[in-house]
């Protein structure tokens, strides 16, 4: 077999092994370079096994030469080729961007530190997307999860340990509820291979253990991904994160877990629950669809509320999952292929804001609403990066926000769900008023009088946020590849699993 | 408990048998109960009980802290190297079959890797957390 056959454990088993050797690596700007270097590979890997799987179809990789259901299987289609590129992308621009951010808000002896935690983050968030073996994915979620709790640790001041204490505390009992769930799926089948699992349940003889399990494992990653009401840990967790970190959260780890939560949805869950016939009057979907919908709208309204511009972003996070969510609960091939596109918009404008919000707090040391009075003049490029992903938040038309709300809102209407369509627009329109708060202060107020000049941030941070910043320009006029490959993985994954 | 000579002498004729018996878990693991996790704990009690009786500056003398994370990062090297190493030749990734001439050798120098990995950074990190522990509030 040539090296490429062996791509799909290598995209996951590169950054595993590089954390470690950045920990022997020791200096920080080595780590730097280096963990830029095994970042660029793996997307360079994730965007030949996505060309490879638009060529020829699903791939499927036996671990250990083991077939499966008996060994661990990594299975490859559409969504999971699209899920790795977005995060190895991701993670370049984030590294580009990190040295000079990571020299200002972390401890010089921490840095090292960082760079082997940000690799074995990545490793942990590759490897959930490539492997089709649900317990593999316990593993990854845990090598993610527990590299993001240090991750969130290292930001300044004890407040940083308290977010990173409540994650680590409400992160655990995601994943133990994953796993109990994942353990009576085991009791019924005896299998842990996602197509095996799949095949299995559809003949399982008892329900009540099905619908325990899959209660489990459902709410468990609903925690993970925060959706409303389990969200409560993420906005501390953004906020006091170093900068770098809550801008790789934001745009993949919450992600990567609606993912994985879509994956076992449809892929494990759905064809069983389909010949369940279950006699309540209340769907799983109908549930997933009010959690959303509620999450977005009270989401926008606590995000209009908070001066602390992080912990903003952090609940418009909240509600731009809700709105996933409730997209994806619709069910139809347009409803999935607007929450996918989403998926990888939201993740573009995100990388944006936060990016932008760290040389905010670099320059002007505050990302508090009363100390940017003026900001917009005294940081034009960075500010106006700024602006350029909120408005794509707000899914203003031609920015790469709009193209999903847009995609979801034509969703809505085709099955005539008058009722979603106007909160989707509500959604937007809140989106709007706590946008318009930081635009009015941040360009119409003047700045103080007393406020010093301030340089623009240093040049390897503005050219990745400007990547990322015409990045949502483009996905909003160039839609071709987004949508495109939304529409290819909602096929993936709506495929035989019919509602 | 410097000054408690049963403990001391009872921890000094406990602890070279405590390393061998971790030794043993360790290379036995692949033939019996056992392998490079419990190894990597019990042969980390042996310098906790060490630092607990003499103190953490003699245990620092006996394991350099800078020497730990290290070690940690190797066995993680050495657990997915393995697996890389079955890929290069010719299997696919943490494929023992294709690592030795025959494959019943390549699944047995295969677990012995990997478990000899686990088994390094199980007791360089178990080591690693006491010392931050009992390292506080100095």
């Amino acid at each position: 077999m040539t090296l490429l056959a062996h791509l799909p454990p290598l995209q996951m088993v590169l950054p595993l092994m590089a954390g470690p050797v950045c920990l022997l690596l020791g200096r920080p700007r080595l780590c730097a370079v280096w963990a830029l270097a095994v970042a660029g590979a793996c997307l360079a890997i994730a965007l030949t096994l996505l060309g490879q799987i638009l060529d020829t179809g699903v791939i499927s990789y036996h671990v250990g030469g083991w077939e499966p259901p008996w060994g661990i299987e990594l299975r490859l289609d559409a969504l999971s080729g699209l899920m790795l590129s977005l995060v190895s992308a991701i993670a370049v621009v984030v590294l580009l961007y990190a040295p000079a951010s990571v020299r200002h808000e972390i401890p010089a002896d921490r840095q090292g530190l960082f760079y082997t935690l940000f690799l074995l983050n990545l490793a942990g968030l590759l490897g959930m997307c490539t492997t089709g073996d649900a317990f593999n994915l316990f593993v990854f979620l845990e090598i993610s999860s527990l590299s993001t709790y240090t991750l969130v640790s290292l930001g300044r001041g004890r407040s940083a340990l308290r977010a990173a204490y409540v994650y680590l505390v409400l992160g655990t009992v995601g994943a133990t509820f994953y796993v109990i769930g994942l353990g009576l799926l085991y009791m019924i089948t005896g299998t842990l291979n996602m197509v095996d699992l799949a095949q299995h349940l559809v003949n399982a003889d008892n329900p009540r253990t099905l619908l325990v399990g899959a209660g489990f494992v459902v709410v468990g990653l609903s925690i993970k991904l925060a959706l409303f009401p389990l969200h409560k840990w993420l906005p501390g967790a953004y906020t006091h994160a170093p900068s770098v970190v809550s801008a790789f959260m934001a745009a993949t780890g919450t992600k990567v877990a609606l993912y994985v939560l879509l994956r076992l949805a449809f892929t494990v869950l759905a064809p069983s629950f389909s010949a369940l016939h279950l006699p309540h009057p209340v769907t799983v979907e109908g549930m997933a669809l009010i959690l959303g919908l509620t999450g977005m709208i009270s989401a926008s309204v606590s995000a209009f509320l908070q001066t602390d511009l992080k912990r903003m972003l952090a609940y418009s996070s909240v509600a731009q999952i809700g709105l996933m969510v409730a997209g994806a609960a619709l069910l139809t091939p347009t409803s999935v292929t607007g929450s996918l596109v989403h998926l990888i918009n939201h993740a573009v404008l995100k990388a944006t804001v936060f990016l932008a919000l760290g040389g905010v707090l670099m320059r002007l040391g505050s990302v508090r609403l009363e100390d940017l009075a003026g900001a917009g003049r005294r940081l034009p490029l960075t500010m106006g990066a700024f602006l350029l992903g909120a408005l794509s938040l707000v899914g203003i038309p031609g920015t790469a926000g709009f193209i999903g709300k847009w995609t979801l809102l034509l969703a809505a209407l085709e099955q005539d769900r008058w009722g979603v369509a106007v909160l989707i627009g509500a959604g937007s329109l809140l989106t709007l008023a706590y946008v318009w708060r930081v635009v009015e202060v941040a360009w119409l107020r003047p700045a103080p009088a007393q406020a010093a000049r301030v340089p623009e941030i240093p040049l390897s941070m503005l050219v990745p946020l400007g990547v990322v910043g015409v990045a949502n320009l483009v996905f909003g006029v160039y839609t071709a590849p987004t949508l495109g490959l939304a529409r290819a993985a909602s096929t993936a994954l709506l495929g035989g699993a019919t509602p | 408990m410097q000054n408690r000579p049963i403990a001391r002498i009872g921890a000094k004729i406990l602890t070279p048998p405590l390393m061998l018996f971790a030794l043993y878990v360790q290379f036995h693991g692949d033939l019996g109960p056992g392998g490079g996790f419990q190894a990597g704990v019990i042969f980390a009690v042996g310098f906790i009980l060490y630092a607990l009786l003499f103190g953490l500056e003699r245990a620092r003398r006996a394991v350099p802290p800078g020497l730990l994370l290290p070690l940690a990062a190797l066995g993680v090297l050495i657990y997915a190297g393995t697996g890389v190493a079955g890929l290069l030749l010719g299997g696919s990734y943490l494929d023992y079959n294709v690592l030795a001439h025959e494959p019943h050798h390549g699944q047995h120098l295969g677990i012995f890797l990997v478990e000899l990995g686990v088994g390094l950074t199980v007791s360089s990190i178990m080591t690693t957390l006491f010392f931050c522990f009992a390292g506080r509030g100095r």
